[in-house]
């Protein structure tokens, strides 16, 4: 680094924030086109949310690992609270919601659990010593963990993040090292849960979005019409797509959600399949850093944060993508930089923020021989 | 406790197992990624081409645009049937998300009659999905573009500016002309064009409408249009304009036609008039009758309920349809048989009002008698005796050929949807039928038009014709029509003449019809009178004084100027209590071909006396029906008692008897 730029700038990840602000810069292209080529209402305000949440991330990369270790299971209690706030709102005011407003800023809570069970299960697992890891006492704990928000986020209810959290936190556990073969059993054991929680254990609504994403086009106009149009979108985009502004699905209302969670298939249906391959390259930049943040990480806390913070994000994009290619039933989850909507975008942009921080503070190890 | 059995695990241990398992989750990341790489590919490169096809036809909407349906017009040019642009709104069914709510907003900004609404709920429970429920036709602009700008908010709903036939006469032309209507279910299985559920597109549902509608229909436009999701249209692509259907010209002359509907009144009946030189129909009306604008706008249940419920059946073509005896009107052609079987038209008859044949005695119509009777008297007095006297003498066999000779029991080659022909008996046709061998009496009878003889409206006129120019004319009603011209009668000239002088004096001389006489100075008029029993004769006379239904049917079959013959006519008044009801309206009509000024100025007169124009006449029909059936309703909803209702209920029931 030469002289004439100041250090603390100097210092800043300039790769990984190039790189997402190419990743949202795309976004705003795509929701300029989205909006029949104008700022508003959905370009212009994701761009400034991102910019407001890149400072945002800035500003968390400066903190170090003990912070984090400090507030992970607070603010893991304060969420269990706010869901439950919301719970309770819904109840008095009679009819669900799954936002609290406070004043300023309207936050969904099981949207910041998915960072703060990943810092809480990797909190715990990093305080347990190390010897006990294939014990009881390894497993009851995160069961806990997880269950208190899992309850309270079905009971919104939203399928979708309970995913994203409960897989988020299995993550950690996974590589903290609980034993593989509870694993290899969980997954047999969900095979054999799965279809009895489908016909007893799910909302009629999210039923109908499995039965549908199995088979969209015996329901065209009905619950498959998103699945159906969206691949029509991405589909008629071919190798280069029609266009910028040349979308018809989404230009003319048939891709519905086409600014949120089917983005995608609008970004596919202008850029066609060579807009899908820079952005899948993209993500596969991010996590290869996200990633490597976690295995260059010197401290247990911070491997487990940083993998399970770039899992958590991973979720986000590996279902978006799955839903709108009709490889998975239809969950409202947003594609991360891409995507209209501000909780979520708050939600990935804390992930980067720490995953920043744990890059910038690797730590020591410490009692390499416990 | 272990669940590991006793494995201690150390730092190292697990930073080991951190970084390979870490490496898995790497792994099947990565491969999350191939495969959703793959799969996009997939889509996008293999089904490529099906899904931009699907995009397609997402985006582009093909609209076809219905054609215009040929005019028809009359023997002068003028339109029986045109086209006038229309602002219209339909449903279609299966893109209507909420009916309920549709319906009722599109009540508010038309404001439909509560009937309306009731019509569109049944037809829209009733149609398939695809086939289009009409709304409203003929709106103002401003309703139109009120429908226009909701669109988005309305799926399901169609505005559209378009072309609906249009009936300048009215009732007037009904029956003849039929009426244009929405393809039904059936038509479109027969043919599934998808033009058939275009809204707007109409097709011949009956008369000549029906009759010729390969030739009026026309070959639809299309528009290519962008829609959005939700159906409103973005720009136009392009578009094919329509090829209007052929015009038709009928024979008719319209203004007769009007002339003789608006002539009969508040009577039910028909009046036929033919040209003699070329058989051409100039009118063929049949009163009441239905207005085809009504029922090809698609009708309301209350007036269709009023139409069906009328005992002067409106539905029904009288002309070709309504089955009459013929009465007194065939004497002249049974005096060309007896003439032609050799009897002379002085040998004569006393008529002392009656005569006994087998144990019945058969009465003439005058119970005084004629006294001494020849065929003239026999014709112009229209004295039974003489003819039940003759007839048994001559026999069934001639006078039912020259029956056939002159038109009656046949079918004619015209292109109508249905022609009901009746019966000319003889000893064959009975013995076929009822298997019973002819008698003296079922002679007698048929001689005076009674017993089995059945004649519809339009072969009385084809008979007149035949008898005016002893050439066998047909029927047609499209002009300049490639013919042959018609063929001789071969009945001798001088039996003719007879014939026609007789039926001059009718008119014009010591007849029954004197009143007929024509107001003009230079042409006269023949014709002959006849007063069909509807009930028994011992009934007595079927006058104007029993039940309208009972009452006798007046008839007149008549042709002008006497000595060269130019128009024949025939006047049936179903009821019409005597042939006093039917030779008023056959000598207006031929004075109207001669002078309109003055025709026109006796029926204007006589309008004023029945209460209107038809038109006129049929809007108070119908709103003393609407009263009617809501009374009734409120009745059997228990709303209103029948004695409460019976000082509402009657005073319109009293206007609908005038």
């Amino acid at each position: 680094m030469n002289d004439f730029i100041p250090a603390p700038i100097a210092q800043l990840p300039w790769k990984t924030i190039l790189l997402l602000l190419v990743m949202a810069s795309f976004g705003f292209v795509v929701l300029y086109s989205a909006a029949g080529g104008s700022l508003t209402p959905w370009a212009g305000l994701h761009m400034i949310r991102f910019l407001v949440f890149l400072s945002m991330a800035i500003v968390f990369s400066r903190l170090k690992e003990n912070f984090w270790k400090a507030i992970a299971f607070p603010v893991y209690i304060v969420v269990v609270i706010m869901l439950l706030g919301v719970e309770l709102i819904g109840a008095v005011g009679g009819g669900s919601q799954r936002w609290l407003n406070l004043g300023f800023i309207r936050i969904q809570p099981s949207e910041l659990m998915k960072p703060a069970i990943i810092l809480a299960v990797a909190r715990f697992y990093d305080l347990l010593p190390a010897g006990q890891i294939r014990t009881w006492g390894a497993i009851w704990p995160l069961l806990m963990l997880i269950a208190f928000p899992c309850a309270l986020i079905l009971l919104q209810p939203d399928l979708g993040t309970t995913i994203t959290v409960v897989a988020g936190a299995m993550t950690v556990a996974f590589l903290a090292g609980l034993p593989m073969r509870l694993f290899i059993g969980g997954a047999a054991a969900v095979a054999v849960i799965a279809p009895i929680a489908f016909f007893f254990g799910l909302e009629e609504y999210q039923q109908r979005r499995v039965t549908t994403f199995l088979n969209p086009e015996n329901d065209p106009l009905g619950a498959g019409y998103h699945i159906s149009q969206s691949k029509i979108a991405i589909g008629s985009g071919g190798i280069f797509g029609k266009g910028f502004l040349n979308g018809t699905q989404s230009h003319l209302d048939y891709l519905p959600e086409g600014h949120t969670d089917f983005v995608f298939a609008t970004m596919a249906e202008e850029w066609g399949l060579m807009g899908g391959v820079a952005v899948l390259a993209g993500f596969f930049l991010l996590f290869r850093w996200g990633l490597g943040v976690s295995m260059r990480a010197k401290t247990r806390f911070s491997q487990l944060a940083a993998a399970g913070l770039s899992t958590t994000i991973f979720f986000y994009v590996a279902i978006n993508l799955m839903m709108v290619m009709g490889l998975a039933p239809v969950v409202g989850i947003p594609l991360p930089f891409l995507s209209h909507g501000g909780s979520s975008m708050m939600t990935i942009m804390i992930c980067i923020g720490i995953l920043m921080a744990i890059d910038r503070h690797p730590g020591r190890r410490s009692g390499t021989f416990g | 406790m272990s669940i590991t059995g006793g494995k201690t695990i150390s730092g190292a241990v697990q930073a080991l197992t951190f970084s390979r398992r870490a490496t898995i989750i790497g792994g099947l990341q990565a491969s999350i990624g191939v495969l959703l790489a793959g799969r996009m590919a997939y889509i996008s490169v293999a089904e490529n081409e099906r899904y931009q096809l699907l995009s397609e036809s997402n985006r582009v909407n093909l609209t076809l645009v219905p054609p215009r349906r040929g005019w028809l017009i009359d023997r002068n040019g003028k339109p029986i049937a045109n086209n006038k642009t229309d602002f219209r709104v339909d449903l279609i069914p299966d893109r209507i998300r909420d009916k309920g709510k549709t319906v009722a907003t599109l009540a508010q900004l038309l404001s439909l009659e509560p009937e309306e609404i009731e019509r569109i709920n049944k037809e829209l429970q009733q149609a398939s999905s695809f086939q289009p429920v009409q709304v409203a036709t003929g709106l103002d602009w401003e309703s139109f573009a009120a429908v226009s700008v909701r669109l988005p908010d309305l799926p399901g709903v169609s505005p559209r500016q378009g072309f609906s036939r249009f009936y300048p006469t009215g009732a007037a032309v009904g029956h003849l002309v039929g009426y244009v209507g929405i393809a039904s279910a059936e038509d479109f299985k027969a043919n599934p064009d998808p033009i058939l559920v275009t809204p707007g597109y109409k097709i011949g549902k009956d008369g000549l409408e029906k009759t010729f509608e390969d030739r009026l229909q026309g070959k639809p436009g299309a528009k290519r249009v962008e829609v959005t999701a939700r159906g409103k249209i973005v720009r136009e692509l392009d578009s094919r304009p329509d090829i209007p259907g052929k015009a038709l010209q009928l024979t008719l002359d319209i203004d007769l036609q009007e002339y003789a509907a608006r002539r009969l009144g508040p009577e039910s009946g028909s009046v036929v008039v033919m040209d003699c030189k070329t058989g051409d129909i100039l009118a063929m009306t049949s009163m009441p009758s239905f207005d085809p604008n009504s029922f090809s706008d698609g009708i309301g249940q209350t007036e269709y309920g009023m139409l069906r419920d009328d005992d002067h059946v409106p539905l029904r073509d009288k002309s070709l349809k309504g089955l009459f005896p013929p009465g007194s009107t065939i004497k002249p052609m049974v005096g060309l048989a007896f003439l032609e079987a050799g009897l002379s038209p002085d040998d004569s008859v006393n008529c002392n009002g009656g005569l006994r044949v087998g144990n019945r005695r058969f009465r003439c119509w005058n119970r005084r008698g004629h006294g001494r009777v020849d065929m003239a008297k026999g014709i112009y007095q229209s004295c039974d005796v003489y003819f039940y006297h003759f007839a048994q003498k001559i026999g069934m066999n001639p006078i039912a050929l020259m029956a056939n000779r002159l038109g009656l029991g046949q079918e004619f080659p015209l292109p109508v949807t249905n022609q009901f022909y009746g019966t000319v008996p003889d000893p064959q046709w009975k013995m076929k039928k009822f298997d019973r061998a002819w008698q003296a009496f079922d002679t007698v009878n048929a001689t005076i038009g009674q017993g089995y003889m059945l004649t519809n409206p339009l072969q009385l006129a084809v008979m007149s014709a035949r008898i005016a120019t002893g050439k066998k004319l047909m029927p047609n009603l499209l002009l300049n029509e490639k013919r042959k011209p018609a063929e001789t009668l071969n009945i001798d000239p001088e039996h003719m003449a007879y014939i026609h002088e007789a039926m001059s004096q009718v008119v014009n001389g010591a007849g029954t019809a004197r009143r007929a006489r024509l107001p003009l100075d230079d042409v006269k008029l023949a014709g002959k009178t006849g007063t069909a029993q509807v009930v028994n004769l011992d009934f007595g006379r079927g006058g104007k004084d029993v039940a309208w239904k009972f009452r006798d049917h007046g008839l007149f079959v008549s042709f002008a100027p006497v000595d060269n013959p130019r128009y024949a006519a025939a006047v049936v008044i179903e009821h019409g209590g005597g042939s006093g009801a039917a030779y008023p309206v056959a000598r207006d009509v031929m004075t109207f071909l001669y002078d309109k000024e003055k025709a026109m100025n006796i029926l204007s007169d006589l309008e004023k006396s029945w209460g209107g124009t038809i038109a006129e006449r049929m809007d108070k029909q119908m709103t003393a029906y609407r009263a009617k059936v809501a009374i009734e309703k409120a009745i059997a909803e228990g709303r209103i008692t029948p004695e409460g209702a019976v000082a509402t209920g009657e005073a319109p029931n009293a206007e609908m008897g005038q």
